[in-house]
């Protein structure tokens, strides 16, 4: 599609490229960038059985960065005269106080991988084969039982097309389309309500939708969820044995150890996991990437937000802690590679080391072995999102569809757990990992510091030998 | 073909009502336009060193229209004539896809107005220090919070942050209305170790709407410090049912679930434990709850909501019964009710539910005195993760705090949840301080609640 967006429809040339640099860099800094962006957004919702609203969207800015040392400076604009990119370059130029520098500018792109189809969902699908999918999910989540009575179902897409030049001769176009469906339905059964909520996408064609991750999988997903917490009984807290199903609750891996290995928290020493590198951080059945390169995936990219590709980062091998998820200036202070994990929001917001799609490999276990290998304990298949508290290590998320496991078997299901555990131990006491291992289904976003990015995770099933639950039933 | 943007002052109550003018003239019977318009600056300094130096302004334009019962919305960043122009059609573009809503539409011509007089929002001051002296104020809560103890050995930095903010609302009865508002703040975020190099980190900050009104770089960082030393040495509990003290932050957390539960769009939807029941007995007698968007000065003020109705206190629960839920026009319909100007709107999609002033009314006891009357219990001062269910009211979070020995905090404890139901909790408030301060839109003084499940080892 139109690489060259920026140049032609900003009037943008090479010569205004190297005026903004030179701005930048006009009191020195090792290295100045700029960031152009032009987001094109729509999304609408079926609630009631009626799509009550649709929204539509352009946004457009430069954001300019100055770094110097550790130092960064950052200034933005949302009109791209260049009056205006001038004034912010020279905004983000005070965090240097030295001589001028002159900027290398390259306007020749390196070949790249292409992870996602060049597609434009909004020239991709009329508007009306949207509005196909919301009423779809609509009619086939009150359809799967007479007890679910409210049904919300989004549809949303964007495309972003960015532009990234650096001083140090970084060049990078991409296009990046993203999509995802959502349902949420409440049930409703005499005096008992329960939610479930289903959705999924990714940086694929419209035709997705049709072929796969269909409407009616979403709705079935959120209604049968909704239906099957009607029966749950209260979760019992206190420390148990939990076995994680695969896929989504993989976020587990992003809480606990993803954000204590994005190379900024270890720069600074703040993260439970600083210094640990080359140690025992998991048990042997243990292997963690973060792989940006995944086709179609919410979380890849072929670039980052930075200009670089993205990588398959081994960040855990077999238990021993390998590597740290890298931007710019983390690589360049810590001396260490740049993996390609430099995101942000938007023009907006500064970059810093962030995942992509975040996954455990699979290991030998079947997954019925695992079921069976448990006295008493939790299985948890769906959750809700986390958190974590980088420096302590402690993280917590959420079940909303989890069973008892008794005697080897999976019994009732129990109402919203919450799981708590410490990042640097809660992989040591993995004992079994099996051999199926699914990413999630497109739907995750992460957030660090006001910023969010769209993420992807995944882990095969799990058993981890001790947890606590956090919940109001009895412990015994 | 090269774009022109323009850069000339645009007028930004013309460019609203020119927005809702051209919508009217391509077919709208109701339209209603948006702009916001701010300005940020923020510092962050970490060891003593500037980490980072922001400093922008935005300015984004959004409208919604009526077409009959059909409606939609569209935003841009672009606000030249074309840019704006592509705006109005693309709306009128999308309500053809819409729905008839029979409940859609802009609030009735005599529903809207505003607060007259200074609501004390605006102070240009929170941008009259130079960039070497917010740089400062920075450095100064860092320095203060790291000069408290040798233990504090490590800094996720301090920082001085500064905007200020414009936005106008106009619709097609005639309304137009804006405001500005302005806000600063200073934080400090220490990281303590032990000896043996366990870390913890805690913070602490002041938020104010002028520079006047701000804490002292020292005072935070001195706060921050000692929330920060006394989480050393963390242990585990057992699980157990306990009373439970939960400070101002986290008691303001589960206020602020309860806004959500009174929140128009889950209480027509019956996404809330709270749907269907007005005029009953919710919760204990001694809880009293008030939505006030008039306070002056307050962080949840406006003289007007995000439709351009003028804001208003009103009683949510008094003595434990449920006297109002908080509405905007369309919820209002849909329930037979009247808005209580709580609409509230960014610049894209359908206008939310916001609070204005949402506070707890405050007790008679100090936290402390609370503290003296557990022989064994929790006082909880973080929470970490989001396990709420409002169709349920059911709750389970990540929790740490200091455990409570005979009056006395004890030691600080941490790797524990703390579960019970939203509805159970608020029946079981045993005890309110009277330490209402407001750091936000939403404040909560101390409260004590049993019967809840500690959950640990």
């Amino acid at each position: 599609m139109d690489k060259r967006f920026f140049f032609e429809k900003y009037g943008l040339s090479e010569r205004d490229l190297e005026k903004y640099l030179g701005a930048a860099l006009s009191a020195g800094g090792d290295y100045a960038d700029l960031y152009f962006e032009y987001l094109t957004s729509t999304a609408l919702s079926v609630d009631e059985s009626m799509v009550k609203s649709a929204s539509q969207g352009i946004s457009a800015g430069c954001g300019v960065r100055v770094v110097n040392g550790e130092r960064t400076g950052y200034a933005y604009t949302d009109d791209l005269a260049p009056e205006k990119i001038l004034h912010a370059a020279r905004t983000a130029a005070l965090i240097a106080s030295g001589p001028a520098k002159t900027p290398v500018v390259n306007l020749k792109d390196k070949a790249r991988p292409s992870l996602y189809p060049v597609t434009d969902a909004a020239s991709d699908a009329e508007l009306s084969k949207k509005v196909d999918l919301v009423f779809r999910a609509d009619k086939a989540a009150r359809a799967y039982d007479s007890r679910i009575k409210e049904v919300r179902a989004g549809y949303a897409d964007e495309l972003r097309r960015i532009l990234v030049i650096g001083s140090d001769g970084t060049f990078a176009e991409d296009v990046q389309p993203l999509s995802r469906m959502s349902v949420f339905v409440i049930a409703r059964d005499g005096a008992l309500s329960s939610k479930g909520s289903s959705g999924g996408g990714g940086r694929h064609k419209f035709e997705m939708f049709l072929t796969d991750k269909t409407p009616e999988h979403f709705a079935n997903e959120a209604a049968r969820q909704a239906i099957l917490q009607l029966s749950a009984v209260s979760c019992p807290a206190g420390e148990m044995e939990v076995v994680l199903g695969p896929g989504w609750p993989g976020v587990l891996l992003h809480e606990a150890i993803g954000h204590g290995l994005e190379a900024d928290f270890n720069r600074k020493k703040t993260s439970a996991f600083s210094g640990l590198m080359g140690k025992r951080v998991a048990s042997d059945k243990c292997t963690v990437v973060d792989n940006g390169t995944l086709n179609e995936r919410r979380g890849s990219l072929n670039v980052d937000d930075e200009g670089n590709a993205t990588n398959n980062t081994m960040l855990i091998e077999k238990g021993i802690l390998k590597g740290y998820m890298a931007d710019k200036l983390s690589a360049r202070l810590m001396g260490l590679p740049n993996t390609g994990n430099g995101r942000r929001e938007s023009y907006e917001h500064i970059p810093m080391p962030r995942m992509t799609n975040t996954y455990m490999l699979s290991g030998d276990d079947l997954p019925e072995d695992i079921i069976k290998s448990v006295k008493r304990g939790l299985y948890a298949v769906n959750f809700a999102g986390g958190q974590v508290d980088i420096t302590n290590g402690k993280f917590v998320f959420a079940a909303s569809e989890a069973y008892l496991i008794e005697d080897g078997k999976i019994t009732a299901p129990v109402k919203d757990a919450t799981l708590i555990g410490n990042g640097p131990d809660v992989l040591t006491r993995v004992s079994m990992v099996g051999n199926d291992l699914q990413l999630d289904e497109g739907i995750g976003t992460c957030g660090k510091d006001g910023q969010s990015v769209p993420v992807g995770v995944g882990i095969p099933t799990l058993k981890i030998d001790r947890m606590t639950v956090g919940g109001t039933g009895s412990a015994e | 073909m090269a774009t022109t943007t323009t850069s000339v002052e645009l007028d930004l109550r013309e460019l609203v009502e020119g927005v809702v003018k051209r919508a009217i003239a391509l077919g709208a019977s109701a339209a209603e336009s948006v702009v916001s318009e701010g300005s940020e600056f923020a510092v962050s300094v970490r060891l003593g060193e500037v980490e980072t130096l922001k400093e922008s302004g935005s300015r984004g334009l959004g409208v919604r229209v009526f077409v009959g019962q059909h409606t939609a919305n569209t935003t841009t960043s672009d606000l030249s004539a074309e840019g704006v122009e592509q705006m109005v059609r693309g709306a009128m573009e999308l309500a053809k896809i819409t729905s008839e809503d029979p409940m859609a539409g802009i609030p009735a011509a005599e529903q809207l107005g505003k607060i007259d007089g200074d609501l004390g929002l605006y102070y240009d001051d929170v941008y009259s220090l130079s960039t070497e002296e917010r740089i400062d104020q920075a450095r100064r809560a860092e320095k203060a919070a790291l000069a408290v103890d040798a233990r504090l050995t490590n800094s996720d930095g301090g920082t001085f942050d500064a905007s200020i903010g414009r936005k106008v609302l106009a619709n097609s009865h005639g309304f137009t209305g804006e405001y500005r508002s302005s806000y600063c703040s200073i934080s400090a975020v220490p990281i303590a170790s032990d000896d043996a190099g366990n870390m913890q980190r805690d913070y602490w900050y002041s938020v104010a709407r002028t520079l006047a009104k701000l804490e002292s770089p020292e005072e935070v960082g001195r706060i921050a410090a000692e929330r920060t030393l006394r989480r050393l040495g963390a242990r585990r509990v057992k699980t157990q049912k306990v009373p439970i003290v939960f400070d101002r932050p986290t008691a303001g957390a589960l206020l602020d679930h309860i806004f959500d539960a009174v929140n128009g769009d889950s209480i027509y939807r019956h996404a809330s434990f709270l749907a269907g029941k007005l005029g009953e007995k919710t919760f204990g007698s001694n809880v009293t709850v008030f939505d006030d968007g008039t306070i002056p000065g307050g962080f949840g003020t406006r003289p007007f909501d995000g439709e351009g109705v003028p804001t208003r206190r009103t009683t949510v629960i008094e003595n434990g019964e449920l006297k109002s839920y908080l509405l905007n026009t369309y919820t209002a319909k849909k329930l037979g009710l009247a808005t209580t100007g709580n609409a509230s709107r960014g610049l894209a999609g359908t206008p939310g539910i916001g609070n204005g002033n949402f506070y707890l009314q405050p007790g008679e006891k100090s936290q402390e005195e609370i503290i003296k009357g557990i022989q064994q219990g929790l006082l909880v001062t973080e929470f970490l993760g989001f396990g709420v269910n409002l169709v349920t009211g059911d709750f389970s979070r990540g929790a740490s705090g200091m455990w409570i020995e005979n009056g006395e905090l004890a030691y600080p404890v941490e790797e524990i949840t703390v579960a019970g139901n939203l509805g159970e909790m608020f029946s079981n408030l045993s005890e309110i301080g009277n330490d209402l301060i407001w750091r936000g839109s939403v404040a909560c003084p101390t409260l004590r609640i049993e019967g809840m499940t500690v959950a640990g080892e």
